[in-house]
This record gives structure tokens, sequence and C-alpha cells, in this order.
């Protein structure tokens, strides 16, 4: 498209900027109202006093996230929350690796253990809630009565504050690790089949050609995975809410289901998005660090 | 690698010749397919037990020594009474049409603006693109308090708004069709523009009936999340007749926690047209979550 023209403004410049703002501005205008502004009003909100009565006590500066900061509950929850993505993420990775190891290996019915693997993952977190606390159910619970078939004694699933958070654990694999899985599983289709067929004509079985060619091949895969895995960890709330409710005294309360407490029922919504802020400081470490080992990694 | 290789032949199998390796190796997979297949049952098994138990009587369901086979026999009476007493058909349809809401007004907004950041050579263009781009770090909880205000002061909390709008804003897939547009030959637009085409036109009969597949595959994400999306229409809305249908059931668990078998026929209803749209599209849905899952980073 070289209309070399000899103005300093090609005479396509300024057409070009009206048509670029104009294919832009249905998605900006609803990026302002929507994205743009709440972040904005959030961060001032933190600084005031504001609540969900009405009242507002203007600004109060730094108060909410000093308070914050002494707040043994924020700490607790935020505790809660790395416990969890810990807890969380290790299964979430290992057993999509294995689940997309199996699958790969071109065994029959294909098609059947990616629907198993997957489908919990099309659930809304309230199914998964409802099926889980049936499962863990103390007196009918499923999971209870298989263990006792073996001998062991029932274990108080959502009653005891050392296992409540494991529960958890549990129906959240159950429910994502399909997503993982699938992920693994299209990095191993994309590597070259190549590699594979020399090493088979070398002599490397099954098990020699995962740990040499599939592991190495999937590396960066890996590190997406986790750092993905790590941030949808970070936000949990849903299941908690539901099947806990961050309970039993508090053991697994998350720092979004405190954001959402202080300002849902303990109408403080100022305070409340200092917390949400706090919150949003963590995603952004884990992120930019990511960034940074991703750039050391490639220098 | 070749080390790695050598060792092999080193130590294992010294010798051995082709067909012996050959069986070795479907051995393994038999051994994998029977791994495999237990995983699979464990997965499927809370879906089996929540059709069990919503296939017995309530007494049954809550009776103690747990079974599998009822001795009174499956009934359906669990799913009638939860589909004639219950507000699932309302809930089903607010989910149906406020996730298709999102779906169409998401595609047709981030499309237009991939298509400006992909191919028009406008002011401002690389900014908007590091915005739009930054923007993708956001957490979704960070906005509720708020989105929540805002909708109280737009007087829009209990309406379809208030779940549509903060919903059709995905950054993320702005850069997912930028990129595919990236890719699209420009040729053919170049063409099409010398026959006196203007960029409206070339984006609708060009650019668009080549994106089928990623434009799709945007579509099945963003469908899925609205669909299932569970803390920001349980803050928009409190009127029972507007609650989409992940907020539903969390009400109906409280409303009546004791009735294990309506509990687990609401959910199973609940679960029911995605997996049964899953069985049709599992390859375009799969593909689809693939080709936006990595999206986030």
């Amino acid at each position: 498209m070289s209309t070399t023209v000899t103005g300093r403004r090609s005479p396509n410049s300024s057409k070009n900027n009206l048509h670029g703002w104009a294919f832009s501005a249905p998605f900006l205008i609803f990026f302002l109202m929507f994205l743009v502004w709440p972040i904005i009003h959030g961060l001032y909100m933190s600084f005031t006093g504001q609540t969900l009565t009405g009242a507002n006590n203007g600004f109060v500066g730094f108060a909410n996230y000093g308070e914050a900061f002494g707040d043994p509950d924020m700490w607790r929850s935020l505790g809660n929350t790395i416990y969890f993505t810990v807890i969380s993420t290790i299964p979430l990775v290992l057993i999509a690796l294995v689940m997309a190891g199996l699958v790969n290996m071109n065994l029959p019915a294909q098609w059947l253990w990616r629907f198993s693997f997957f489908v919990p993952f099309l659930l809304a977190s309230t199914v998964v809630s409802q099926f889980f606390l049936w499962m863990y159910n103390p007196q009918l619970g499923l999971i209870n009565d298989a263990l006792s078939t073996f001998g062991i004694a029932p274990v108080p699933w959502l009653n005891d504050p050392n296992v409540a958070m494991w529960s958890i654990v549990i129906a959240t694999v159950w429910w994502t690790v399909g997503f993982n899985f699938l992920l693994y599983l299209a990095a191993m289709q994309n590597i070259p089949q190549q590699h594979y067929e020399a090493a088979s004509l070398d002599g490397a079985g099954g098990w020699r050609q995962f740990f040499s060619i599939t592991l190495p091949q999937l590396g960066p895969t890996t590190v997406l995975i986790v750092i993905l895995q790590v941030l949808a960890s970070l936000k949990v709330f849903d299941q908690i809410y539901q099947i806990t409710a961050g309970g039993p005294g508090g053991s697994t309360r998350s720092l979004v289901q405190y954001v959402f407490e202080t300002g849902f029922t303990g109408y403080r919504l100022g305070y409340s998005a200092a917390i949400s802020f706090i919150f949003f400081a963590l995603i952004l470490l884990v992120s930019v660090s990511q960034i940074f080992f991703n750039r050391n990694r490639s220098a | 690698m070749a080390t790695a290789v050598l060792d092999h032949s080193s130590t294992g199998d010294l010798g051995s010749e082709r067909p012996q390796n050959r069986r070795k190796i479907s051995t393994g997979k038999v051994l994998a397919t029977v791994v495999t297949a237990v995983l699979a049952v464990i997965w499927l098994i809370p879906f089996a037990w929540a059709a069990v138990t919503a296939l017995k009587s309530e007494t049954e369901a809550a009776a103690a020594p747990i079974t599998w086979l009822p001795a009174s026999g499956f009934t359906l009476d669990a799913f009638t009474e939860v589909l004639s007493a219950g507000n699932l058909p309302t809930w089903t349809w607010n989910s149906l049409f406020t996730s298709a809401c999102i779906t169409v007004i998401t595609l047709v907004i981030s499309a237009l603006c991939a298509y400006a950041l992909s191919r028009i050579d406008f002011k401002g263009r690389k900014l908007l693109m590091g915005v739009i781009v930054g923007s993708i770090i956001i957490p979704p909880p960070v906005l509720i308090i708020p989105l929540f205000y805002q909708m109280l002061a737009l007087n829009l909390i209990d309406t379809y708004w208030a779940i549509i709008l903060p919903q059709v804003l995905h950054p993320a897939m702005v850069y997912v069709l930028k990129k595919f547009f990236d890719q699209i030959p420009r040729e053919l637009e170049e063409a099409a523009v010398m026959d006196g085409a203007g960029r409206v036109r070339v984006f609708l009969q060009i650019v668009l009936p080549l994106s089928k597949p990623i434009m799709s595959a945007v579509a099945i994400f963003v469908f899925i999340n609205a669909w299932n999306n569970f803390l920001w229409p349980f803050i928009a809305t409190n009127e029972t007749s507007l609650l989409t249908l992940p907020v539903g059931l969390q009400t109906i668990e409280s409303a009546f926690g004791i009735q294990y078998a309506q509990n687990m026929a609401s959910a199973l209803l609940a679960a029911l047209p995605l997996i049964i749209v899953f069985l049709f599209f599992q390859r375009q849905i799969i593909r689809g979550v693939a080709t936006t899952g990595l999206a986030g980073t």
C-alpha cells in the first residue's frame, strides 16, 4: 500500500486514525466503563471509609491498609490462600501430566478417557460442591463408606480444621485437572513424531521415550501450566464458600472470601477494597516474577 | 539422548530382538489402559453416585447403610419434583440468555478491536495494545466491590444487564484474535481494497470467514465461563427469578438441605446442557479450550 505521497502526512493517516479508533470504540467503551473505571474507583475506595449502608467517613488515607496489615483474619486468609495454592497446584500439575501421558500412548477408546478426565471442568462450581458435600457427608457419605470396607476409620472431611482444606483440594483436583490435562495433551501431540521414531529405531522403550523425549519437550508448557495454575488457585473462592463456607473456624477461608465478607457481610466497602488490592499485589507479584523467570530462561 | 539410548540397550534387554521389543511395548500398553481405566472410573464415580442418589426416593437416599441399588427400586420422583416445583427451568433460561448475550457481545467488540490492532495503522495503536494486554493481569475478584457499587449507582442490580455487562470484557481474547488476524495474508484484503471495498466490508467478507476456527474457539471459552460463573452473578442478583443456574443451585442447597435426592437431581440437571453439548462437539470444544487456554499469560 505504498501510495508514496509528497506531503508529510499520507492522506491515509487521518483516515486510518478514524478507522482504528472507530473499530476499537465498542470494546474501548466497555473496557473503560467496566474495567478501567472500577479499578480506579476501587483504588480510591480503599482510601475511604465507604460502607454499603451509604455512610462515608471520607478520605482516611492509609488507615484501611494499616488495619489490614494488623488484622489477624486477613493474615490467616492470606495464609490459607497460599497453603491452598501450594497443595492444589502440585497434584493439579502432576496428575494432569500422568493423565496426558497415558492418553497419549495411543490407547484404545481415546475419546472415552478424554471425556472422563475433562468433563468435570464443564461443571459449575455449585454442581461440584453439591457432589462433594454429598460424598463427604459424615453419616451417608460415599467416601467414608468406601474407606470403611478397607477398614479405615471415617475421616471428618469437613469438620476437622486440619482436614478440611485437603477436602477442598480433592474436590478442586477432580473439578479442574482436566484443563491442565488438555493443555499437556495438546503439547504432547505437538512433539514431532520423528523424535519418537528415531528413538524407537535405537531401541528405546515407552518409558525411556517418555523421560528422554516427552518430558524435556514439555518444559516450557510445564512452566506455563504451573504459572496459570498458581494464578488460578490464588483466586479460589467458589468451592470453599459453597462446601465449608470458610470453616471450620476460618481454617479454609480464602483471601477472596475475606474480601467478599468484609464487603457484603460486614458492609465495609472501603476496607474490603483495600484487602482486594493487597490480593491484587499478590497476583501482580506472581505475574511479574514469572516474566522475570521467562526472561532469564530465554537469556 | 544418544547416551541414554545406549544405556538402555546395555543395561536392559541386551541382544533382544525386535518382535520381543514390540511385545514388551504392547504389555505396557495393556497396563497403561488398565491404569487409565481405573483413573477414569474414579473420575466418573461422583456422576454415578449423584445419578444413583437422584434416582432414589428421599427416604431411600437418606437411609443409613448406603447402597448403590435401592431395595424399593429406582424412581424419577426427584427429577419430576424438581422440574415441576422448583425454579430450575427459569434459572436455565436465565443462564442460557445471559451467557448467549455475553458471548455475542464479547465476540463482536473483541473481533472489531482485534482487527483494528492487527490491520489499521492508527495513532495510539501500540499504547492501546499495551493497555489491553496489561489488563489481562487484573484478577476479576478485585473488581467485585467497585463493580457492585457501580451497578448500585446505575440502578442495575437485579437486572440481566448487571449480569451481562461486566462479563463481556476478555482482554486475553482480543489478544488471541489479534494474533490470529496477524497470520491472515494481507494480499487478500489488498485485492479487495483495490476493488473499492471499505474496511467494514473487508472485515465482514474476507477476514471473518477466514476466522471461523478462532471465533468458535473464543465463543466456546467465553460461553463456558459465563455459563459457570458464580461470584459475579451471585453478587449482582438477589431476586429468585433472575438467578443463573449456578447461583440458583446454591440457594436450593440452603433452602432444602435435607432433600438429598432432589439436590442431586437439580445438580445433574444443571450439569446436563453443557455435558450434552460436549458429547456432540467434543473435538471442537477440546480444540477451543486448548487454543484459548494458554492466552492468560
